[in-house]
């Protein structure tokens, strides 16, 4: 069996005061290879740890993750991440971060130079890939991170807010090469972010959690990433639906953080 | 005192003096900032400030220790060199007082001079000649060539028309003539605002003595013998203990037995000042070579441990995450990320280790070696040698500083990334 399937995860971390967090319970979920899936929800609905669970850097207390019919028990190169920062080698020039993954593997540059290049013009960095990527902008540091990621060919990518701290302007741009590179190469993608309309552009299928305990309270398939990819992203934000969908996630979000704040009131 | 005063106005007057001579007409973007008085980054060195002061320090060497080198209206007032003359008033039995004089010529120590020859006087007392070195004093029995000794009762009652008496003391234009409780005059010449060269040589003292143990060597070893041998035992003691101690702190950053066995080991071993180990290492190794290099590999074990360690923990964990997450093994994830991350930590440690090592060198020489910086200037100062003293302080801090230069280059070079993540 082919895809990513996450079946009735439950995360419970035990605090030293006594008290226990339940940051997810009983979450199911199938993603179809070569999916792209955006997760969106307010602070503390466990969407990171979700995404580093699925990227092995944290074991469930319950449930389990499986890709291509194995079972998920720690990082692999299988899944790639996308961070929001502060991932790249400063002591490595770009194309030694973008090959780093076909490196450690023991390919020789035979094997990898070709596609690490070509990732570099895809990424628009190819008159960059001597320079240290301490001089690169946080946009170019961004793109280094996703030609990395892809030069090392995984079947899923997982991506924590991976726009998070770049300007608006810059965003836009990375939001289209997302889409394209997405087309392009066809692998699942998983997209953890705050912003509504980033979820709504990037997510073929849209997930909406919930936090205390953190579950997923709603689920969307959507037709902007497919419109985006030939299309210019600010023309998809006008399409009718675009607009609704976006006041009714926002809606919904504002509800569960009024929620929280009330709770948080009414404890205090 | 007088020299601090001199400082204190020379800063100040020079500060005004370079305000309003030197206009600095660049508009680069600090010059432009109106708010520098707190902003840390708008202060850069003047390097005017940087010059007059070495200079200053220089001058005031110089002035203060008659040199040849600064100019002689520059120089405080030296000692009294030359003739000096005062007279005594003498009793004694059954005669009436009389007077005579006393002419010191005071020489310059080191010079040979001959005792002034002056007429004998009339009257019982008769003139007396001595000599006397510049920033000595030396007594004068005036009573021995006088008609009346001790045993007829001599007494001197006054110098140069003021009356003494044992304890006492005149103050005169060429010096103090005090009396010793026997009542024997005591002349001390005046000794003026220098220092004298056994306390502070003048800079040429210093520079030509350099010169001669350059080429001669002291201590049946060259100069550069002394300080070789120093830097040696440094880079060696430096060397074995990064070998030791870089491994460790890695250790120490990624297993939590080994950062439970060796915590308390360090952390004991961290405040104990190396200085303190001396002893100890005298006893177990003597004062040979071996017993230096252990020091120094003691001195600098505990500081490369805690910079590698820091090091480590210093990853941020998301780099990490995403070497994993691109395949790379343990082992990788050592080679490629761990170690190039914690490279600027140990930099920084190895420029620590070193600057503690060379003082640590340097201080047990002193207390005991055969060859060596610290065991060069503490023979001198026993002979009070103050130039080879002098000399090999500024020496040490020329090789100390070099050393510090070369670890900021060398990490320039080779850390580049270094503050830049």
């Amino acid at each position: 069996m082919s895809g990513l399937s996450i079946e009735n995860l439950s995360m419970r971390f035990d605090l030293p005061n006594g008290t226990s967090v339940q940051a997810l319970k009983d979450v199911s979920l199938d993603i179809a290879e070569g999916e792209i899936m955006s997760v969106l929800g307010p602070s503390g609905c466990g969407k990171t740890t979700l995404l580093n669970i699925v990227a092995g850097f944290l074991a469930p207390t319950e449930g389990q993750v499986v890709l291509n019919g194995h079972r998920v028990t720690g990082p692999d190169a299988e899944r790639g991440m996308v961070f929001q920062q502060g991932a790249l080698f400063e002591w490595m020039d770009v194309r030694s971060n973008v090959s780093f993954g076909p490196r450690m593997a023991g390919k020789s540059e035979a094997q990898w130079g070709q596609n690490v290049d070509h990732l570099l013009d895809v990424v628009g960095l190819r008159d960059f890939k001597e320079k240290a990527v301490f001089e690169l902008s946080g946009g170019m540091q961004q793109r280094v991170a996703l030609a990395r990621c892809l030069a090392n060919e995984p079947d899923v990518i997982l991506m924590d807010e991976p726009l998070g701290a770049l300007d608006a302007l810059t965003r836009e741009k990375m939001q289209s090469l997302v889409l394209k590179l997405w087309k392009e190469t066809g692998k699942t993608i998983i997209l953890i972010t705050h912003s509504v309309e980033e979820a709504l552009l990037l997510g073929e299928r849209l997930l909406v959690m919930a936090p205390r305990p953190g579950r997923i309270h709603k689920e969307y398939h959507l037709p902007f990433a497919d419109l985006g990819v030939n299309a210019d992203l600010r023309e998809v934000k006008k399409h009718p639906e675009f607009a609704e969908r976006r006041e009714e996630i926002l809606g919904m979000i504002w509800d569960m953080e009024e929620e929280i704040m009330g709770r948080a009131e009414a404890t205090s | 005192m007088i020299v601090f005063v001199l400082y204190a106005a020379i800063f100040v007057a020079s500060f005004f003096i370079v305000k309003f001579v030197v206009q600095t007409a660049s508009t680069d973007y600090t010059s432009l900032k109106t708010v520098t008085f707190g902003d840390e980054s708008a202060v850069t060195p003047n390097r005017i400030a940087s010059v007059i002061s070495v200079l200053t320090i220089f001058l005031l060497w110089g002035a203060f220790t008659g040199s040849s080198m600064v100019p002689g209206f520059l120089h405080a007032p030296g000692p009294f060199k030359g003739d000096a003359t005062f007279t005594y008033t003498a009793e004694a039995e059954g005669v009436d007082p009389d007077d005579a004089t006393v002419t010191v010529r005071v020489f310059e120590v080191g010079t040979e001079v001959d005792v002034p020859v002056v007429e004998p006087g009339d009257g019982w007392a008769l003139n007396d000649a001595d000599t006397v070195g510049a920033w000595r004093s030396g007594l004068i029995r005036v009573d021995k060539n006088d008609a009346f000794g001790r045993s007829e009762g001599h007494k001197i009652v006054a110098v140069n028309g003021q009356p003494i008496a044992p304890g006492q003391s005149v103050q005169t234009e060429f010096g103090r003539i005090g009396m010793s409780p026997k009542g024997t005059l005591n002349f001390e010449p005046a000794k003026g605002w220098q220092m004298e060269p056994i306390w502070l040589p003048p800079p040429e003292a210093v520079i030509s003595r350099l010169g001669e143990i350059a080429s001669d060597g002291y201590r049946d070893s060259t100069l550069w013998e002394h300080l070789g041998y120093s830097l040696f035992r440094v880079i060696v003691g430096f060397f074995f203990g990064a070998l030791v101690g870089i491994p460790l702190g890695y250790a120490m950053g990624l297993s939590n037995w080994f950062r439970g066995w060796f915590d308390p080991i360090v952390e004991f071993m961290r405040p104990v000042p190396p200085l303190a180990l001396i002893p100890l290492v005298i006893i177990w190794a003597g004062i040979g070579e071996t017993g230096k290099i252990i020091l120094l590999f003691l001195a600098a074990l505990w500081i490369m441990a805690i910079a590698a360690r820091a090091g480590v923990s210093g990853v941020n964990i998301t780099k990490v995450h995403a070497a994993y997450s691109l395949g790379a093994s343990k082992f990788q994830i050592m080679r490629h990320v761990i170690v190039p991350n914690s490279l600027p930590e140990i930099f920084t440690g190895a420029r620590v280790a070193m600057g503690v090592c060379w003082g640590t060198v340097v201080a047990a020489e002193l207390v005991a070696a055969e060859k060596g910086a610290g065991m060069m200037i503490m023979v001198a100062s026993k002979f009070q040698l103050t130039d080879i003293v002098i000399m090999g302080i500024i020496l040490i801090g020329i090789i100390g500083f070099g050393i510090d230069i070369l670890m900021r280059i060398a990490e320039k070079r080779l850390v580049p990334w270094k503050g830049r993540s």
